[in-house]
């Protein structure tokens, strides 16, 4: 028989492929079901209103509508949408407005029908009568007296303040040779995955069991809320996640229509489909971000750091979904960095708006924290006129001193920035780099260079960091089965939308157990088929899901090596598993075969004693710590001083992410990282007008980068495992939208650094750089 | 309204509402769930197919506007259980993460390669000007397509 190849760490092609390139996978707007309907939801065109009347029985008598309800029909039948983290004002969310809408994209009524155009043409039937109120969409607004206020029963916009103070901070203002002071706003930013959000519901009466495929990354977490929601036992709700085409956090969420498509499906018993459109997906799909920070920064003037203080202002949108008010806390946390700053202190004050719900979005919080970061060592090389490569060297963690506790109260597990920083700069050649910048600038010309370390934290976490509200910690779970024939399944509760844990899991799976890849079956999103799971964000998917897939692997190697001994008569410890067959270690020759246990293992040969038969291991990892991916981006860019255009010359990312199980995907992670973070840096921006009104609801007006909008990448890696899980691993989701932010800012404001041009809000467009140009040039 | 056109070599007849769109046509009649919808107002070309050999975006025609035209769809690229070059290269190349844009960036990138069979790396990422992926920031979209067009010029050569 042909040996065993090794697959842990080898370019493997991915597993999902095949179906998704064929077109034959499913995602939720391909489910058919007999007698399925489909809904629409009519939308607020206002910000802020009252809503004095609605008239639905137009819309009802439209041939072919089959339900028109709004918010009231639903009073006491479908409960709040869920925030589960903790805030002094949470307000009550209804799945359809009632009584007054908050923001433009709120869902106000909807309309069932046997199609969508049908459904579309009871919407345009609807009458709603609205009194326009005046709204707020700046959260510095929001906070002034006299401002309009969103929920009454609070008498303030204020959702929350949380502060963590630190009486060394003022002692190492005082002491510095000088205190840098600005502001930073991480703007508003839309996840627009390429498939909206969407969902089919299917209730059937005669087992009172609700079966629910939704678009989400967190098929267990939701069907614990929506259960909430509907009072029904969980017991009673499946839930699906099929092929989902894009999450980036926008699907780490409980939304309105999960239940309200629930319900729909469950009074009409007939089912129910909803798809979103990009319209309502980038209006009523969580925003990112939105954080405006005022940074103070004590520094010396060999560039050490001493402290570092925010004011946070966070904009959390008109209600509160899932997580809202639990993303700044990390911005706050991290804002240190790489960076052995003594001391931090912050206060975060979280504001409604008269805007869509901000939560996660690829990075929720860390982005905005490693900007902040970096933002800092650049403007203290500017301040004291040092290079910005060696101010980062002068403040980075060292790489003997890990495990780092950091100021934030954090303990990095393991690191070494300036490696990272030092590939970077090689495979850029730093010094010639700077020696061309100069050379161009007598020509005229505006080069740049941007340079950005970042450290983030993944495989969240501990149950402690997440809230009990959610239902769930920060554990994962496994389960992996040995069927009779050998092929093994493997029964994730993460649920990868893209990720590739198909293809990563099964690469692991085979080398433990010594088969072939082909041999293994990863199955995924489906509460039916899965023990409960946490599910796929913050870069968890391996970091927290891999080393639960280990503990059932290890369950049933132990169980396999007792039968394996008792039938060679040899000590269990001196088995291993290799090329299907369990043998030992000093002695291959001295072998069984692996199908020969399996079939002890099931009773059907050979039984053997004292062994519960069956090979199947269910287990749930509780991760000891967070792990700290890290790395260093640099990037090489011209500014074109007419037209402010930016062209991108070079881009090198170093990352470490620690034992790399799929090179190729790990890559792929990155790049569409670095492509979200550099959008951010310069192209995107959700924008409402000061009404309130939705200025970026198309992709015309969301500039979601385009191909040819973006670098070619230069990837390289340095490995540096992390002690927490046994494999190692760190976590790559958002390592590279963390670092690429600050990098490609950097590298434009490097390039406009000669012109006096130290601080512009992001993102950079052509026609920012190009007023600022302006600007400089006219002072 | 009867609508009478060739997809993916079949020949279908159907009764269409005038104003439905094509890619609800090819959705939800001819059952070919592999063309998706992101936008639903040409941008983001998910629903690209070929129409008589030329990519369109499916969103932006009615349906009755196809009559009489021959239409392929993702679903029409493979031969059987032979990958079509440009799937065996988004395949090989990683080029896809979520696979939602997958179809369409497959689509575009086989009218670009029957009009240039040795695409540069720019000429691509211009072709591929209207077809929107969040995933994978692009770089193996483009080695996919560059893989597809050396193994076809390898097949024609040979
Ligand atoms: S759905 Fe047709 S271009 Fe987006
Ligand atoms: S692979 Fe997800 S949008 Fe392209």
């Amino acid at each position: 028989m042909a040996v065993v190849p090794k697959f842990v760490g080898e370019r493997i092609k991915r597993r999902e492929d095949p179906r998704l390139i064929t077109g034959t996978g499913q995602y939720v707007d391909d489910v058919r079901l007999p007698g399925m309907l489909t809904a629409l939801v009519l939308r607020s065109p206002y910000a802020h209103a009252k809503i004095n009347s609605i008239k639905l029985d137009a819309a009802q008598k439209v041939p072919g509508v089959v339900a028109v309800l709004c918010g009231d029909d639903l009073k006491d039948k479908v409960g709040s949408v869920p925030c589960v983290a903790p805030a002094e004002h949470v307000p009550y969310h209804p799945v359809l407005a009632q009584g007054k809408v908050r923001f433009v994209g709120e869902g106000v009524a909807v309309a069932v029908a046997s199609d969508a155009y049908i459904a579309q043409d009871a919407l345009d039937q609807i009458e709603v009568d609205y009194d326009p109120l005046e709204a707020v969409t700046d959260p510095e607004q929001a906070l002034e007296a006299g401002a309009p206020i969103l929920h009454d029963e609070f008498k303030t916009n204020s959702v929350t303040l949380a502060s963590v103070p630190n009486p060394a901070v003022d002692e190492a203002m005082n002491k510095a040779d000088k205190v840098i002071r600005f502001r930073i706003h991480n703007q508003r930013l839309a996840p627009v995955p390429m498939e909206p959000r969407g969902v089919v519901a299917r209730w059937e009466p005669g087992y009172k069991q609700l079966t629910i495929w939704s678009s989400t990354q967190i098929p267990h977490l939701m069907r614990s809320q929506v259960a909430d929601m509907l009072k029904l036992g969980e017991n009673k709700i499946h839930v699906i996640a099929p092929e989902v085409g894009g999450g980036f956090g926008a699907k780490l969420n409980v939304y309105a229509e999960e239940a309200l498509i629930s319900h729909l499906a469950i009074t009409l018993k007939r089912p129910v489909k909803w798809i979103e459109r990009r319209r309502e997906n980038l209006s009523g799909t969580t925003h990112g971000r939105d954080q405006i920070v005022y940074l103070e920064i004590a520094a010396n003037k060999d560039g050490e750091v001493l402290a570092l203080k925010g004011r946070f202002i966070c904009d959390m949108g008109a209600y509160l979904q899932l997580l809202t008010p639990a993303i700044p806390g990390f911005s706050g946390l991290m804002m240190t960095g790489c960076y052995k700053i003594p001391a931090l202190a912050f206060d975060q004050q979280m504001v409604f708006t008269n805007k869509m719900a901000t939560d996660a979005y690829r990075g929720a919080g860390r982005p905005e924290a490693a900007f902040i970061a970096e933002r800092t060592m650049e403007a203290v090389a500017s301040e004291f006129n040092l290079d910005p490569a060696d101010v980062r060297r002068k403040n980075f963690i060292a790489k003997a001193s890990f495990p780092a506790p950091t100021a934030g109260g954090l303990v990095y597990d393991s690191g070494d920035y300036e490696l990272t920083l030092n590939k970077a700069l090689d495979q850029i050649d730093y010094n010639k780099t700077r020696a061309e910048q100069a050379a161009a600038a007598k020509e005229g010309r505006y080069i740049g260079i941007g340079i950005a370390s970042y450290v983030e934290i993944c495989g969240i976490g501990p149950s402690a960091l997440l809230p009990p509200k959610l239902k769930g910690g920060g554990w994962e779970s496994c389960t992996v089965r040995i069927e009779p024939d050998g092929k093994v399944t493997v029964l994730t509760g993460v649920s990868p939308h893209g990720q590739g844990q198909e293809t990563t899991f099964a690469q692991i799976v085979a080398d433990e157990l010594g088969i072939d890849i082909d041999d293994v079956t990863v199955v995924h999103g489906d509460t039916a088929l899965v023990p409960y799971g946490i599910g796929t964000f913050g870069s968890r998917g391996t970091t927290v899901g891999g080393p639960a897939l280990m503990m059932s692997v290890g369950k049933l190697q132990a169980k396999m090596k007792r039968i394996a001994s008792t039938m060679m008569e040899v000590p269990p410890e001196q088995l291993e598993f290799r090329n299907r067959t369990i043998a030992m270690a000093s002695d291959a020759s001295k072998s069984i075969a692996l199908q020969t246990v399996i079939e002890a293992a099931y009773g059907y040969k050979t039984v053997i004693e004292g062994v519960e038969p069956g090979l199947d291991a269910t287990s749930f990892y509780e991760p000891s710590a967070c792990t700290f991916p890290f790395g260093t981006h640099v990037a090489v860019v011209e500014v074109d001083s007419q037209t402010g255009q930016v062209k991108f010359l070079r881009y090198v990312a170093v990352d470490d992410c620690g034992k790399v199980i799929s090179p190729l995907l790990v890559e792929g992670q990155i790049q569409g990282g670095i492509a979200q973070g550099i959008a951010q840096a310069l192209y995107e921006e959700v924008k409402y007008d000061e009404g309130g009104q939705l200025l970026s609801a198309t992709l015309m007006d969301y500039a979601v980068p385009k191909a040819n909008m973006l670098p070619h990448y230069e990837l390289l890696s340095t490995v540096t495992p992390s002690p927490v899980n046994s494999l190692g691993v760190k976590g790559v989701g958002e390592a590279g939208t963390i670092g690429a932010t600050p990098c490609a800012y950097n590298a434009v404001l490097d390039a406009l650094k000669r012109l006096g041009i130290r601080d512009l809000d992001m993102p950079l467009k052509p026609e920012t750089i190009w007023r600022a140009i302006r600007d400089a040039k006219k002072a | 309204m009867l609508l009478n056109l060739t997809i993916n070599g079949e020949q279908r007849s159907d009764n269409v509402d005038p104003r439905m769109l094509l890619v609800h046509y090819i959705r939800d009649i001819a059952n070919l769930t592999g063309t998706h919808v992101g936008c639903e107002t040409s941008i983001c070309g998910a629903c690209t197919v070929l129409i008589n050999g030329s990519a369109v975006k499916s969103c932006t025609i009615l349906a009755v506007q196809a009559d009489g035209t021959k239409i392929t769809t993702i679903e029409g690229m493979a031969e059987g259980d032979r990958l079509h070059p440009l799937q065996e290269g988004f395949w090989e190349e990683h080029g896809l993460q979520c696979g939602y844009c997958t179809p369409g960036m497959i689509m575009t990138a086989a009218d670009l390669l029957a009009r240039n069979s040795n695409p540069t790396e720019a000429e691509i990422r211009e072709a591929l000007e209207g077809n929107l992926c969040r995933c994978t920031g692009y770089q193996h979209i483009v080695k996919a397509i560059q893989f597809a067009a050396a193994k076809m010029r390898t097949s024609k050569a040979a």
